[in-house]
């Protein structure tokens, strides 16, 4: 095993981490740093439910290497503290299982950091990328919705 | 995670790119450039690719424009799709792209990437194979710039230790009539089945596939009777049909058959979205 040790800037930590090269962010930030919000799911890019935000921007955690994330600004659901997508989640009722609800969130929160005007096509683009096995797409759509509105 | 090991590189210059390549292809370790890298994680976790010296050329500097120089608008081969969308320098360039995959994958997946990938869709290869574009490739003997349709056969034909830098394409094609389509057989987030791109440059339509067969192509000869004004539409169409590259592909996204027939409607849209009905 190749090991090496690396620094990742996680929820405005610097944490000291060893990692394989081949070792995906999702597992470290899991495995490696105990932050277990993110979800592993299918690990091949599909369900969405390993969002992460890195550098502001949503990231399938699962699709990154722990070292391509190096220098970068990493934040899990840990690090999401009373943001309004999360209270118009609770609002909404925007989730059953629970299971996706974590990298619905991180997808949501950039998008509405990244397009404050968000129009009906932007957001069902962004959404497209995660999967609720629940089904529960209108109440997420709608949680959505009501934070861009109250903006 | 993956079940195998490899080193990790991230140089910082062509030149350290092409060197670390050598080195490490030299030590028989196999190595493998990488962009975005999303195929070096999906098809490496079920062991269909594998490598023990990754080279990330996401750090070099001459991968990363996006800039009009002279005529010509030039795009760097690791830009995510997501930054060639938002930037929107060349529409149906960030109309095709904008169908890939999803767009949370689309922040990670970059252009070099996709035109490079293994899997076959390799859909954003398709607005540069119709507006004649050249490659900026890079490897042991230097720096070599080459229009696109020499370059690319089924897939991009890059040699031992080369890799893409840019793609350079003339502006008069950036913003001339397009149209791109992306039919799936489920929904509007099922896998591909075929996307269509075309460019109509003065009177002619230029068509392009991906999804049809196991590689994206452009074709001449089904342009050339696709032009033929002098047959009505049904008949240029049929002609085009029977002139089609093999083998049309048979999956589970659908059958041959069903692919001819979506294909043969894309193709009527195509004419009558660009007046060239």
């Amino acid at each position: 095993m190749k090991s090496q040790i690396i620094e990742l800037y996680v929820n405005g930590d610097l944490r000291t981490v060893t990692v394989r090269s081949a070792d995906t962010l999702l597992y470290a930030i899991r495995g490696k740093l105990g932050l277990t919000g993110a979800k592993p799911g299918c690990l091949n890019g599909d369900c969405g439910a390993c969002t992460v935000n890195v550098d502001d921007w949503p990231m399938k955690s699962c699709l990154m290497l722990a070292v391509e994330a190096i220098g970068k600004n990493i934040t899990t659901i840990e690090g999401l503290k009373k943001t309004p997508i999360q209270q118009a989640f609770v609002d909404n009722f925007a989730f059953q299982c629970g299971y996706c609800t974590p990298g619905f969130i991180m997808n949501c929160h950039s998008l509405i950091h990244q397009h404050p005007d968000a129009d009906d096509k932007t957001i069902k683009e962004w959404l497209g990328s995660n999967i609720c096995r629940c089904t529960g797409y209108a109440e997420i759509e709608k949680a959505v919705k009501t934070v861009l509105e109250n903006q | 995670m993956l079940p195998f090991d490899f080193e990790y590189y991230k140089p910082a210059s062509l030149k350290e790119a092409i060197d670390l390549y050598q080195t490490a292809a030299k030590n028989r370790k196999k190595p493998m450039f990488i962009s975005g890298g999303t195929e070096l994680i999906t098809l490496g976790r079920i062991n269909l690719v594998h490598t023990e010296a990754v080279i990330d050329l996401k750090d070099i500097a001459e991968c990363m424009v996006m800039q009009f120089e002279g005529d010509y608008l030039v795009i760097g081969s690791t830009l995510s799709l997501t930054k060639i969308e938002e930037t929107n320098h060349f529409p149906l360039l960030t109309k095709t792209a904008s169908e890939v995959a999803d767009h949370t994958s689309r922040g990670k997946i970059t252009l070099g990437g996709n035109i490079c990938a293994q899997i076959f869709y390799r859909e954003t290869v398709l607005p540069f194979l119709l507006a004649d574009s050249q490659v900026v490739i890079v490897g042991p003997s230097g720096i070599k710039v080459s229009p696109i349709n020499n370059l690319f056969h089924e897939q991009l034909q890059l040699g031992t230790g080369e890799f893409l830098i840019q793609v350079a394409t003339a502006k008069r094609f950036v913003t001339a009539p397009f149209v791109s389509i992306k039919r799936r057989q489920q929904w509007d987030t099922g896998y591909p089945l075929i996307t269509v791109a075309a460019l109509k440059i003065g009177e002619e339509v230029r068509v392009a596939l991906s999804g049809l067969c196991p590689f994206p192509f452009r074709s001449k000869k089904v342009e050339t009777l696709l032009n033929n004004r002098e047959w009505p539409i049904e008949d240029r169409v049929n002609s085009a049909l029977s002139e089609l590259p093999g083998p049309i592909l048979n999956d589970v996204e659908g059958s041959a058959e069903y692919r001819l027939f979506v294909l043969r409607n894309l193709l009527h849209d195509v004419l009558e979205v660009l007046g060239a009905s």
